[in-house]
Formats: structure tokens, sequence, C-alpha cells
């Protein structure tokens, strides 16, 4: 078998607030005041082949977007190796680093904030292509027009600045201006969350319409199952920093095997669910800063036993392709 | 049937600016009883907001509510100058916004907060109910209603020290503190995350079935509103344009938007196939031309658009009532 696209092994990625100078003062007299770690990303291996799309899945503050931006090569993770086709990306020589990371573009998710406003969308499209050589200077013009019309705008409005565009079509801006550098791999960070339904169906659409015209692999980040559910192949969940759950998406959107799966499943509002009796997770996202012992979830967690408050499970295979991070599996 | 609570009829709020009319809320009209959960759904710029606003009365200029009544126990609000409001907002109108984090002051302590709101109304029904202890006794009782975990500790904290789901709870029980017969709640769940979500709109609901309180949910997530709702009113541009009881706008959709909306939610989809979509974006509400909104986006517009169309049946009866020259048929 062939190496996959994209391979995360052992990836951590710690956020440390330094001590400010009156903690330092006080430590010096003997406060023993220490610096807040977070591990927003906390060991996560995670492969996608070419031509795939994974959906990562988890709540708030569970490190998704991180790793979506260790992924896209913008953050550096504090451990581990991101592997390119089989090679370690931070060890590559000059030339193939920069071929390796604009194969990878990133899409964000607020439309609004991740376009220079002072900028007209052709030269927001345009630059990086021109910058990385990619297009010579007579044809940009051409090739702009074309990443547009691929993108569902009409290149008559490419003299305009971002703020005379809808939120749908900001979007679409943003997906032209990570094409722009012909990408192989799409990492989405919430790229359909600030849109209305109804453009954010044009959006999931205009994705698919993209993978099966350039064979492009994506690493769709979202809390939104829904959406997850309707474009991953495979899909990851993920839970304070850790990968709890990971297989097909059609199996794992079935039978769930994690509890955190199962909860997360059971709490989605869905239209053929009708005034039902919610029975809710109990308690709250515990704080990264102090996250609980054991597996992250047991505080939450109907199944919990005491080895869950001990021991950090491992992600393990419980059937073929799928993974579970639970002592419920023995 | 027994007088409903809040009686929208033919709403207008138009906001005045230097580039023309905004007809934001055109021509709005329902009803709804005590304990009921009204699911008010539309996209951005729909108007939804502004309904709510208008009703409680916090339409800021250029702004201004120029027609129609919002009988509220029998009372016009529409009509009544902004002292007299003021005694209907936070008493017996209250209003959840969707953001906690704007809603709460953040160099106050949340039993500040609490109780000076408490206090303020105090003199609406309460009578002597001044005493401090007696109004924390009552912001206490009311942060326990909402499922948070130790009151006591979450009175003396900042709103910086709570999570978005936490502040978003301060915020329902700060509403429901002075017992209100109407809340008006913005898209509360919005910024929060799936398991939270499902946390207060389980306390929510038991919250409106206990006390009787009536709700307007104001959501753009028609999952939510399919979770809670006991009736559903559709806005597109400034009007509803479907409206009826859950199961019949979900299940038998007659506006084309609305089963458009419906459909391009990606759960009623088989997957990976492309998502059915409404083409074309949402009208600008600035001097918008006569007719059905919709028709430029509609798949069943004719000639016939051109002209308003009526709301077929009578909104008052609880019926499922629409607005469309050519509905889909009924199932």
């Amino acid at each position: 078998m062939t190496a996959p696209l994209i391979a995360l092994e052992g990836i951590k990625c710690l956020f440390v607030r330094r001590l400010d100078l009156a903690a330092r003062i006080g430590n010096a007299l003997g406060a023993g005041l220490r610096e807040d770690v977070v591990h927003a990303v906390d060991g996560v291996d995670l492969a996608i082949r070419e031509g795939e799309v994974v959906g990562l899945v988890g709540e708030s503050g569970c490190g998704k977007s991180t790793l979506g931006r260790i992924v896209a090569g913008i953050l550096a993770p504090s451990a581990g190796t991101v592997r390119y086709r089989g090679n370690d990306v931070a060890a590559l020589p000059r030339r193939e680093r920069k071929a390796a990371s604009l194969a990878v573009q990133m899409i964000f998710q607020d439309p609004f904030a991740s376009l220079n406003p002072r900028k007209r969308v052709d030269s927001t499209i345009g630059e990086a292509p021109r910058v990385h050589g990619l297009v010579p200077a007579r044809e940009l013009s051409r090739y702009v027009d074309d990443l547009m019309r691929r993108v569902g705008l009409d290149p008559a409005l490419k003299r305009r600045y971002p703020h005379q565009f809808s939120g749908g079509q900001r979007q679409r801006i943003g997906i032209a201006r990570a094409l722009a550098v012909k990408p192989e791999f799409l990492v989405c960070d919430e790229a359909v969350a600030a849109l209305d339904v109804s453009i954010q169906a044009q959006i999931i659409n205009l994705f698919l319409k993209l993978r099966a015209e350039a064979n492009l692999t994506y690493l769709f980040i979202s809390h939104d199952l829904g959406v997850v559910r309707h474009l991953s192949d495979r899909v990851a969940i993920m839970y304070l920093g850790r990968i709890v759950e990971e297989g097909p998406a059609d199996a794992v959107f079935a039978q769930p095997n994690h509890p955190y799966t199962q909860a997360l499943l059971a709490e989605v509002p869905r239209l053929d669910r009708r005034k039902r009796d919610f029975t809710p997770v109990k308690g709250e996202i515990p704080s990264p800063f102090a996250p609980p012992p054991g597996c992250h979830f047991h505080p939450r967690c109907p199944h919990a036993m005491d080895r869950c408050r001990r021991e950090v499970p491992v992600l393990k295979t419980i059937a073929p392709g799928r993974k579970s991070a639970c002592h419920l599996n023995g | 049937m027994a007088e409903p609570l809040l009686c929208v009829e033919d709403l207008k709020t138009h906001f005045f600016t230097r580039a023309g009319v905004v007809k934001a809320v055109d021509g709005v009209s329902f009803a709804l009883e005590r304990g009921r959960i009204l699911g008010l759904v539309g996209e951005s710029g729909s108007g939804k907001t502004v309904t709510g606003f208008s009703i409680i009365g916090l339409v800021d200029p250029p702004g201004r509510i120029t027609g129609g009544r919002i009988l509220f126990k029998g009372r016009d609000l529409a009509a009544l100058p902004e002292p007299e409001l003021r005694k209907f907002r936070g008493a017996n109108i209250a209003m959840i916004f969707q953001d906690p984090a704007m809603t709460l002051n953040p160099v106050l302590r949340i039993d500040t907060q609490m109780i000076e709101a408490v206090r303020a109304h105090a003199a609406v029904g309460e009578g002597d109910a001044r005493s401090r202890e007696r109004a924390r006794q009552r912001a206490l009782a009311a942060l326990a209603m909402v499922g948070i975990p130790a009151p006591e500790e979450c009175l003396r904290a900042y709103p910086h020290q709570l999570s978005g789901g936490m502040r978003q709870r301060v915020a329902i029980a700060v509403a429901m503190m002075n017992k209100p017969d109407l809340i008006i709640a913005d898209e509360p769940t919005t910024a929060l995350d799936v398991t939270i979500q499902g946390q207060i709109l389980y306390e929510v609901q038991r919250l409106c079935r206990e006390t009787g309180t009536a709700l307007i949910w104001i959501t753009h997530d028609l999952t939510v509103v399919a979770a809670i709702a006991d009736e559903i009113a559709v806005m597109y541009a400034g009007k509803i344009v479907e409206y009826g009881a859950a199961d019949d706008v979900l299940d038998r959709p007659r506006h084309p938007y609305t089963a458009g909306l419906l459909n391009s939610v990606p759960s009623r989809n088989a997957k990976g196939v492309p998502l059915a979509q409404i083409p074309g974006m949402t009208p600008s509400l600035l001097d918008p031309p006569p007719g059905c909104l919709f028709r430029q986006r509609c798949a069943r517009a004719t000639a016939a658009c051109a002209a308003d169309p009526a709301l077929a049946g009578d909104p008052s009866t609880g019926a499922h009532v629409f607005r469309c020259h050519h509905p889909l048929e009924a199932a």
C-alpha cells in the first residue's frame, strides 16, 4: 500500500502561559507558582489517504482546530511528526518542504476575518500563485477568472472588496484562494459553521463538486455531526486533546463505541426527533488547564469505573478499520 | 379557546435609513398561548430578531414600529409609552440573547446583577419585597432551577469565571427570575456546544412545562426547533411565509421556501450526494419590490408571483397557513 497523503504520528501541542514579572517575584519569595500548560493536542495519530474525506469532530476546546493548523503547517507541533507522502515534513529540504506546504491549504471558519478587507478579490486570490511562480504574470488575470468560475463567483466582481460580498460569497473567495496554489489537500476548519442553512448547502455542494473534479483530499473539522456525516468517509472524534474514536463514518454513526460518541450522537437535534425528553450528558467540558486524570471523559461518563480514573485508555482497534479508546473494550 | 397570551397582528417594523426604508418586519401576525413554545425560524436578515425586539420594545432608531398591534394580555404594547413598557419588560416579558458574554456585565458579580434585576421589578407585583436577602434567595432559587450545580458559588463569581454554557444558564435564570409570562429567546444555543445545547434545551423545555411560561425561540436551526417547538413560524424577507403546528410545518411543508430549507439539512439527504439547495441569496429589504420576494429563487414561480400572495387560512385559529400562489400539494 502506498503511504498515506498525510500521516500524523504522536502529535502533541502544548501552549504555555509564561509567568509574568509579578509571579516571578512571588516565586523568588517562595510562592511556588507554576506555569499554566494546556495540552491542546495530546498524542494524536491519524493517517489520511489520498482522495479521502476525514471528518474531525469535537466540542470547543478539544483541540480540533489546533490539530487542523498543525496539519496545514501553520503551527509547529511541540512533539511528533507530520508526514507528507511518507516523508517527515520538518526534515525535508527547503524546496520540497515548500511544495509540501503548498499542497496543503486551509479554509477558515469566519469569512469576515479571513479575508484582507483592504485587498480586492483578484489580488487576494491571485497573490499566492504569482508569488510562488505558478502562473506567468500575463496569464494571471485569466487564471483568477477561471478560479472564480469554479467556485461559483462571477469574474466580473473581481475588482471588488470583501465587504461588498455576502458571507456565502466570501467563503467562496476563501475557497478560491486556497485552490489557487493547486493543493491536493484542504483543511476545512468549521468552513460552513457561520453560514445560513441554504447557503451552507451551497458550500457543501461546492466541496463535493471540487472533490470530484480535482481529486481533493479533505480534513473536515466541524462540531456539526450532520454536516460531517454527509461529507466524510471516515471520522475521528476528539475530546480534550485526544482522539477517542475513529472509523468509517457509516459504522461510527450507526454503532458508536465510545460513550462520548454515543452521548454526542444522542444529543444532536434532528428533524425527525420531535419534542423528546432530553436526557443530556451531565456536566461541563472540563478545563484543559486541569484535565481529569485517566480517561478525560470519566467525570461525565455513565459507565465510569475505578480504572477510568487512574489509567489513560489507549486507542485500540476494536474492529477492522475502527478504533476506540475506552476501558469498556477490555 | 382561551384568550392567547400574546397576539401579534400585522406588525410592521421599518428602519428609516439614509439609503431608504428597510422593511425588516413587514406584516407579521401570530398568536401564542401560555406554556407553548413558538419556533421563529429564518435565515439572517429575515426579520426574526427584529420581530422579537419589537415585542419587547427594544427597537432602536432609525427603526420604528410603523403599524400593527402587539396584544399582550389584552394591552397593545406597540402603543404604550416607554415608561409603561418598562414595567412589562423584564417583569412580564423577558429576553435571552444569543451571546451570554454580552448579556452579563463583566465587572459585576452575578449576585449583584441578579439582585438588581429582582429589586428593579419588585414594585410591579411584589409590594414589600424590597429586602436584599429575599432578592438573593430568589436569585438562588432561579439558578438552581436552571440546573446550575453549585448556585451559591455561582452567585459569588464574575461572568468571566463561568463557561459559556454556565453564562447562558445564568442569563436564562435572570430571565426566569421574575416569573415572566413570556420569554423571547434569540438564538440562545447557537454559540454553545452540542452537549451543552442539549442540556439547555432540556432545561428550557422543562421550565416551560412547569411554570406555564410561553416561549418564542428565535433560530436559524430547524433541527433545534424540531426538538422543542409546539408551533413553527418560518420567516422570509420580513414576512411569515408559513405558520402552523410543528409537525405540520416539518412533515407537510406547503411553502417552497420551507421545503427548500428542510431539504438542505444534511441529515435529510443521502450521504455524499449533492444537497438540495436553494439557489441565490436572500434579497435586500431596502425598498423591496411588491410581490413574493422569494420568486427569484423559487422553482415554482410564475407571472402571478409578481402580485403579493395573501396568507391562506386564519392564523388566529392555529391552522396551518402559508403565503404562496403555488403551494406544494398537501400530502
